[in-house]
């Protein structure tokens, strides 16, 4: 197991040398002088030009910024923020937990509407309900998410008044210092009154349009998969056996049957990042993408880079964990390569 | 062959014509209701793009000062001079749609393209030199896979500044992997079977191997990725548009009207409305006709 574990994670670690040369590159090709961009336009001495230059490291070959810049990786150290002038990765740490949270609700939402609607539709296969769910996935796959949040604002927050627009938390009535970072437990730790209620209201919108394209593909998978385990002998032994159809179905089948769906709930961690960005960018919602999107529009470059870099990792290494997870609960993949 | 008809003749059986390959795929293909209906949708929208000029009732960018944010035809106040309405500067909204449906289209179809040719090139490089080449290729498409594919394009974007062509460029990126991990994977199915040794065999060289013998039998799900390939990249540069890191005004790109829009979604939900669903009936439709192409050109891959 341990040997296993190990060579997945060795595996990674050229990616990672691949994602740190990427990052590098890419700010380097930005068109302008670095340190120019930092000064911004007033222009300044050439002593100060020099001073700044060699405090970046500019000076030196560019072979050596690269192994700097690993070095400095491998320390934690991911530049810091030109607009803030704070750590890239304390800035990263302070918002990460509000994306984890809306991905988390949204995967929630994903998941327990779209498994059920799946293995329902698998079981009647052909029904009006099997084939509407079909083209409503269809519909969630294709969906512009950012169109999609939008005419849910549209209607549901301010035509209807159900939900708020935008934001974690009603800030006028509710105040309180960040604990964990995530709103829900903060506002149940602070024992105030309606807090945890107006946190929770405010994940509605973003979770049901961040959880979209991952219902429909979800849905759709967990039909599928459904399909080919109601075919498998061990269920028309359960059957024969006499076995309630909803213990059939719900105990021999869907458990084998949610196997690979839980692999792609796994590997759809790159896809709710970018559906975050997206996301949080509609409904203001100060998490990672929003931050990323920002930092381009402030000309952040060392907070791109790092922010890049960070959720890139972040991915990689979700991804590694699923692999190791689906080694674990299926022997044939562990002991097969 | 011609054996079995003879005999089949003798024993006084009707024996079918052999299928043409293009009647059998329009036979499979036309069974499918839902990929016919996105051929239609598709090939609207295709003319629509590019007759843009002569159907589009007035020019993308000309503004009507006199009729700043009309409502469309069917709301309060609306006329037929302007039936989808008209944006915060006065212009046709039906026109722009319109004009947004070739950048859209252009944007589709010229990701897919270079990626197709670019995951053909590099695919089949990695399938036939192995080796160290493979590994190279590989584990570089495994890292371009590993960002998420809007961060990459929008780091892309920042790094080249946000235009038509750097997202063009930036889409082909994210997009690349896909093809060429399928062009690889196909090729490396095909080189082990006996036809290929056969034609080494007969002193085919490598290039043409690899191009006219072993390429034509990866084209069915390469066919089928192309056409889901060109939605995504409709969706994912409509989502750089949106982000205002794609094509910029006052290119009437579908989802650059939608960051524009934005401003007015309480007064002129319309401007909202329209483009999305524009956006979402094409994307819609593409992969329609997707689901059906790979009906049609490939049982094994077929949903059950």
């Amino acid at each position: 197991m341990l040997k296993f574990f190990l060579k997945r994670a060795a595996l990674t670690v050229p990616t990672f040398l691949a994602l740190m040369f990427i990052t590098f590159v890419a700010i380097r090709l930005v068109p302008g002088d670095p340190v120019e961009v930092r000064v911004g336009e007033r222009g300044i001495s050439p002593e100060r030009l020099a001073h700044f230059r060699k405090e970046l490291g500019l000076d030196q070959p560019v072979w050596k910024q690269f192994v700097d810049y690993v070095g400095n990786l491998l320390q934690g150290d991911f530049g810091t923020s030109l607009a803030t002038n704070e750590k890239v990765l304390t800035e990263f740490f302070a918002l990460f937990p509000a994306t984890i949270e809306l991905s988390l609700f949204a995967m929630l939402f994903a998941t327990m509407i779209g498994i059920p609607a799946g293995a329902v539709a698998a079981v009647k296969r052909g029904s009006w309900f099997d084939q509407s769910l079909m083209a409503l996935s269809l519909t969630g796959f294709s969906m512009p998410i950012f169109w999609w949040g939008l005419l849910l604002i549209m209607l549901v927050a301010e035509r209807w008044g159900l939900t708020p627009v935008s934001g974690r938390i009603d800030l006028i009535k509710y105040y309180f210092e960040p604990v964990t970072g995530f709103m829900t437990i903060d506002a149940w730790l602070s024992g105030q009154k309606g807090a945890f209620a107006s946190a929770l209201h405010h994940l509605v919108l973003p979770s049901i349009v961040l959880g979209t394209v991952p219902l429909a593909t979800i849905a759709r998978m967990t039909r599928s998969s459904m399909l080919e385990v109601l075919s498998e002998d061990y269920v028309r032994t359960a059957r024969a056996k006499g076995l309630t159809p909803f213990r059939v179905v719900g105990l021999h089948a869907l458990r084998n049957a949610l196997i690979p769906v839980v692999t792609v709930i796994g590997l759809s961690v790159g896809g709710l990042m970018a559906g975050a960005v997206l996301t949080e960018t509609i409904f203001s919602w100060p998490g990672i993408g929003k931050w990323l999107i920002e930092s381009i529009g402030r000309r952040d470059y060392p907070a791109l880079q790092g922010g890049v870099m960070l959720v890139s990792s972040v991915v990689i290494l979700v991804n590694l964990l699923v692999d190791v997870l689906y080694g674990v609960i299926n022997p044939r993949i562990r002991h097969g390569r | 062959m011609a054996a079995d008809i003879a005999a089949a003749a003798g024993n006084g059986e009707r024996v079918a014509p052999p299928e043409r390959p293009l009647a059998a795929f329009w036979a499979t293909f036309s069974e499918n209701k839902g990929a016919v209906l996105g051929l239609v949708i598709v090939s609207a929208i295709v003319l629509l793009a590019i007759l843009a000029d002569l159907v589009a009732p007035y020019h993308p960018n000309e503004q009507f000062r006199d009729a700043v944010k009309a409502p469309p035809v069917w709301a309060e106040g609306g006329s037929w001079r302007f039936v989808l309405g008209t944006d915060g500067l006065g212009r046709d909204m039906l026109s722009r749609l319109i004009h947004g449906a070739r950048i859209s289209l252009f944007i589709g179809v010229s990701v897919m393209c270079v990626s197709f040719v670019l995951g053909v090139a590099i695919g089949l490089a990695s399938a036939h030199f192995g080796g160290v080449v493979d590994v190279i290729i590989t584990r570089t498409m495994d890292l371009i896979m590993a960002v998420p594919g809007l961060v990459l394009a929008i780091l892309v974007v920042a790094v080249l500044g946000p235009s038509l062509p750097n997202t063009i460029v930036a889409v082909t990126l994210v997009s690349l992997p896909r093809y060429v991990r399928l062009v690889r994977a196909s090729a490396l199915a095909e080189l082990s079977k006996d036809y290929v040794t056969a034609a080494r065999v007969a002193g085919v060289g490598p290039l043409r191997l690899m191009l006219a013998t072993v390429l034509p039998n990866c084209l069915a799900p390469l066919i089928i990725q192309a056409a889901l390939g060109v939605s995504d990249a409709i969706l994912e540069a409509a989502a750089l548009g949106f982000l205002g890191l794609g094509a910029q005004p006052p290119i009437s790109e579908w989802g650059t009207m939608l960051a524009d829009a934005r401003e007015f979604i309480r007064s002129n939900p319309w401007l909202v409305t329209l483009p999305g669903l524009a956006i979402l009936i094409t994307v819609i439709s593409i992969n329609l006709l997707g689901d059906g192409l790979r009906d049609a050109l490939d049982p094994k891959m077929r949903r059950s």
